[in-house]
């Protein structure tokens, strides 16, 4: 039992970064209609940016996570700026083509600099925030992470639902032309999805490199796992997105805990075969509203 | 040219995809604060001629490849959206396309995105004002109004934007006769009202002549007829072909023929 709910917490948590980077790809697709198959090297940058500047530059740890939150929002916007912008409406092929070499691309960048051993964060996360239930026991960096998914998710919550901008993205995802009608500066709600996207990558991409430890190879690998968590969840739906990520994550700890550790890293894939089979748009594709 | 003239056509031509032409010489002038109805059947480019002013052309692959459109003096074909926007002209869209997944108010808040950051409290009491529905329905999902709320929203979200140029595609589209009344009352009063010029495409010409001050007939890409309001109401061909009150009455296959004939002639 103590084991059973101890895979619970851990798998709660790992699903939580799951889904939350999966919600910046659905904000990509769903504004832009372009598929990121770059989201595991966003993933990667994050952590890295994070690792440089706590061990190279020596900062204190909430300075240097505060900026690489905002070293990774600048990078999606960059990366918009440059690579995507030239292509909007080009064929999709294109620009898949594009997110691909994007992602050999940066990835080719981080094993320049950093190549492609293990490395780990100083200890940091102080032991008291860790928990004690009992047997049950959550290490520190999983409640942090708990806390962080739970206040972004808040903070996205309250943006798309209050502030203009946020209405402004959902126009363009919901009908791109009336939004052009009404001048939405539609190119601008593209560059802050991919900004926003990176952003939420990089802050999943540090946690989880707290949790594992940082490698290019394992954190762009993590990455795809976008796929099977956004066809879980549809891939049009932001609360799908962190729904599909508990349950690809619940599943993982679990097979992991109770079958095999090699299976673990294969059911997420596994799944999304099963749910392409019996419902491709997802568990939780947005209804259509077909009224009008 | 005369000063009051907001908006003007110079003989434009578009082109869809650098092959299908659509518009061949269209000219057309609006005075400012005036209701200008442009009409026509389907297909005669009524569309895509306030798309050629709003900038919307653009995202269809369409252009102005000739003349010159002026808006307050300014050429301004082929700029994006963004721009025309933020010089006042405001598109309302054929077939209304809310944004169904936001609500009435947050459709209302998209239209103050050519002036971000400005309050917009009044403006949101000015629509409800003109669309007492939309105040009770502003908590709804767009996508759950019916096609009479739908036409008053994309209007009000329209108004939002303070548009001095508003070009209205169909409003009528699909509406009952006494919703379409109301929806021409509010025309009116908007025009009124808060000096908005308006260019209303419309099939129902009957009713876009009722409210309008000038008139424009297009066939297949160019402009066959204009004139007052008043003046066209008068015109036979245009109550045999538009506003349906042939001199013939009962329709027979003889009565089709005719109206072919006189088609290709308009
Ligand atoms: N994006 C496009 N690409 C190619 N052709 C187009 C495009 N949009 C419209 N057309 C063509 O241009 C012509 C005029 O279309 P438009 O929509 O302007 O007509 P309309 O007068 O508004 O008709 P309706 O009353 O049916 O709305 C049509 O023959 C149409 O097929
Ligand atoms: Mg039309």
């Amino acid at each position: 039992m103590d084991f059973f709910l101890q895979l619970l917490v851990n798998g709660i948590c790992i699903g939580f970064l799951y889904g939350i980077s999966a919600m910046g790809f659905v904000m990509i697709f769903k504004s832009s209609s372009v598929v990121n198959f770059a989201h595991g090297e966003l993933l990667a940058a994050g952590a890295f940016l994070f690792l440089a500047l706590v061990t190279w530059a020596n900062l204190p740890v909430p300075a240097a996570f505060l900026l690489t939150l905002a070293g990774t929002f600048i990078l999606g916007f960059v990366i918009e700026r440059l690579f995507l912008r030239p292509l909007i409406g080009e064929p999709l092929i294109e620009v898949v083509m594009l997110t691909i070499g994007l992602a050999s691309i940066l990835k080719g960048a981080m094993l320049l600099i950093w190549g492609g051993n293990l490395h780990n964060y100083p200890d940091f996360l102080p032991e008291g925030l860790g928990l004690h239930f009992g047997a049950v026991s959550i290490p520190p960096v999983y409640t942090t992470s708990i806390l962080i998914s739970i206040l972004f998710l808040l903070l996205f919550g309250l943006f798309f639902k209050f502030s203009s901008q946020g209405i402004y993205m959902r126009s363009v995802a919901d009908n791109q032309t009336a939004a052009l009608s009404l001048g939405v500066h539609v190119k601008k709600v593209f560059a802050l999805s991919w900004a926003i996207a990176a952003l939420v990558a990089g802050m999943s991409g540090i946690v989880l490199g707290i949790i594992n430890g940082i490698n290019v190879h394992e954190l762009s690998a993590i990455g795809l796992k976008v796929f099977p968590v956004v066809i879980l969840g549809g891939l049009d739906s932001i609360g799908g997105a962190i729904i599909g990520g508990l349950i690809i994550g619940l599943l993982e700890t679990f097979t992991g805990g109770y079958i095999s550790t090699s299976l673990r890293d294969v059911i997420p894939y596994i799944a999304l075969v099963v749910i392409l089979l019996i419902r491709p748009y997802g568990l939780f594709g947005l209804v259509e509203i077909e009224r009008v | 040219m005369d000063s009051d003239i907001l908006l003007q056509l110079n003989n434009i031509t578009v082109v869809y995809s650098d092959v299908i032409q659509v518009l061949r010489g269209v000219s057309l002038a609006v005075r400012e604060r005036q209701i200008v109805s442009l009409l026509g059947s389907n297909g005669a480019g009524k569309t895509t001629t306030l798309k050629a002013v709003s900038g919307l052309l653009k995202p269809e692959n369409g252009k102005v490849t000739d003349g010159t459109i002026s808006y307050e003096d300014k050429t301004v074909q082929n700029l994006s959206p963004e721009e025309i926007t933020r010089k006042g002209i405001i598109q309302v869209l054929e077939g209304r396309q809310p944004f169904k997944y936001l609500t009435v108010e947050e459709n209302l808040k998209v239209g103050t995105a050519t002036r971000w950051g400005k309050p917009y409290r009044k403006d949101l009491e000015m629509v409800y004002n003109y669309f007492p529905r939309l105040k009770e329905r502003r908590k709804n999902l767009a996508g759950y109004c019916s096609g009479g709320e739908l036409q008053m929203l994309v209007m009000g979200r329209a108004l939002m934007a303070h548009p001095k140029l508003l070009l209205l595609d169909e409003p009528s589209l699909g509406l009952a006769p006494l919703v379409v009344q109301e929806i021409f009352r509010i025309i009116v009063k908007i025009n009124e009202e808060q000096q908005t010029t308006i260019v209303l495409v419309e099939q129902n010409a009957s009713m876009a002549l009722g409210i309008a001050h000038y008139g424009y007939v297009m066939e297949n890409g160019k402009i066959v007829m204009e004139g007052r309001a008043g003046d066209l109401q008068k015109n036979p061909d245009i109550k045999e072909f538009y506003l349906g009150m042939g001199a013939a009455g009962a329709k027979s296959y003889k009565d089709v023929k005719a109206y072919k004939r006189r088609k290709r002639w308009l």
